[in-house]
């Protein structure tokens, strides 16, 4: 986006794509789906000292149907494995879902008969976030850098996922 | 006046004397070794006065896979008015894997022996329930045993 400032009413080129891109961004709905300790530290990130809305993603719904962002936050056991794809499934489209922590990613330290061994083997992920939990920091950083996917998505969101 | 602990051993031995198979303690707590047959009559003395051991703490199991009687249940009562622990402990064999359940003595039972149940597979005779508690339906074999596959799954829903 070029903006030259003169002061005289101006006015903006831009694509299409990279205009929708901006809005989904900022406009990030979360849906967190906190099952494990991984929600204190989701907590102390999206809570006044870290702040995730300074970065226009701090919006809390509480429906996945209004939500674009499903953070899985914590442990998924194979007996609740098909509430979250059921979660997953409500969710509007867009939508994008990131694994939080060690536990949501690979099944952490959980290598036995109950938990499924990272939420990818149940729903599509965009983001993985590691650390047992992770530090607020490393929450921002994932989802900055999810933020900056959505910027090149564009319109065409639903084809290319299917390609993935 | 309290009774002693020593005297409620003593009183144990005389009364279940053919039951009681060893009496050993461990980090100050008791433990009584007896015959799954007992265990509701002794439950049973030592809920109702002077005794008063009116609360089951905890109830569990330990698979020790290889040996003739397998499992062991463990149960751990309590004397509000003594402040005293007793913990018993009964070995069933693997082919024969029953015990009498506690629930109509102790509400809190019902519980702990579904999770006893779902885990090791063991049978509670006159459980109102005896249904799995933490595992789905359709899950098959019993987790905890020594026997089941360390990594096994058994999904609910077909992974991607």
């Amino acid at each position: 986006m070029k903006h030259k400032k003169d002061g005289k009413v101006g006015f903006i080129t831009t694509t299409f794509n990279s205009m929708l891109g901006w809005g989904r961004k900022f406009s990030l709905y979360q849906y967190p789906f906190i099952t494990a300790c991984c929600g204190m530290e989701y907590m102390s990130a999206a809570c006044a000292h870290y702040d995730l809305d300074r970065f226009g993603m701090g919006w809390t719904r509480f429906t996945p149907r209004q939500a674009d962002m499903l953070l899985v936050v914590g442990t998924i056991s194979h007996k609740e494995a098909p509430v979250l794809r059921t979660v997953y499934d409500q969710m509007t489209e867009p939508k994008w879902v990131v694994a939080f922590g060690a536990c949501a990613v690979s099944g952490g330290i959980y290598d036995n008969y109950a938990v499924v061994q990272g939420i990818d083997r149940i729903i599509p992920v965009d983001v993985y976030i590691p650390g047992c939990p992770p530090r607020p920091e490393t929450i921002i950083n994932a989802l900055i850098k999810l933020q900056e996917k959505i910027q090149k998505e564009g319109h065409e969101w639903r084809f290319q996922k299917k390609k993935s | 006046m309290a009774i002693s602990k020593e005297k409620i051993l003593e009183d144990l031995k005389q009364k279940f004397s053919d039951n009681i198979l060893d009496m050993t303690a461990q980090f100050g707590d008791d433990i009584i070794h007896i015959k799954k047959e007992a265990l509701q009559d002794i439950v049973n003395f030592l809920k109702e006065d002077p005794y008063a051991f009116t609360m089951l703490l905890d109830l569990t199991c330990v698979d020790y896979q290889g040996e003739e009687e397998r499992f062991e249940m463990v149960y751990h009562l309590f004397s509000l008015s003594l402040n005293l622990r007793l913990r018993f402990k009964a070995r069933l064999k693997q082919n024969d894997c029953k015990i009498v359940s506690l629930t109509p003595i102790f509400k809190n039972a019902n519980w702990l022996e579904r999770e006893v149940y779902d885990m090791f597979g063991v049978h509670f005779e006159g459980h109102p329930y005896l249904r799995r508690l933490f595992m789905y339906d359709g899950f098959e074999g019993h987790p905890l045993r020594k026997d089941y596959p360390l990594r096994k799954q058994q999904p609910k829903i077909d992974l991607r």
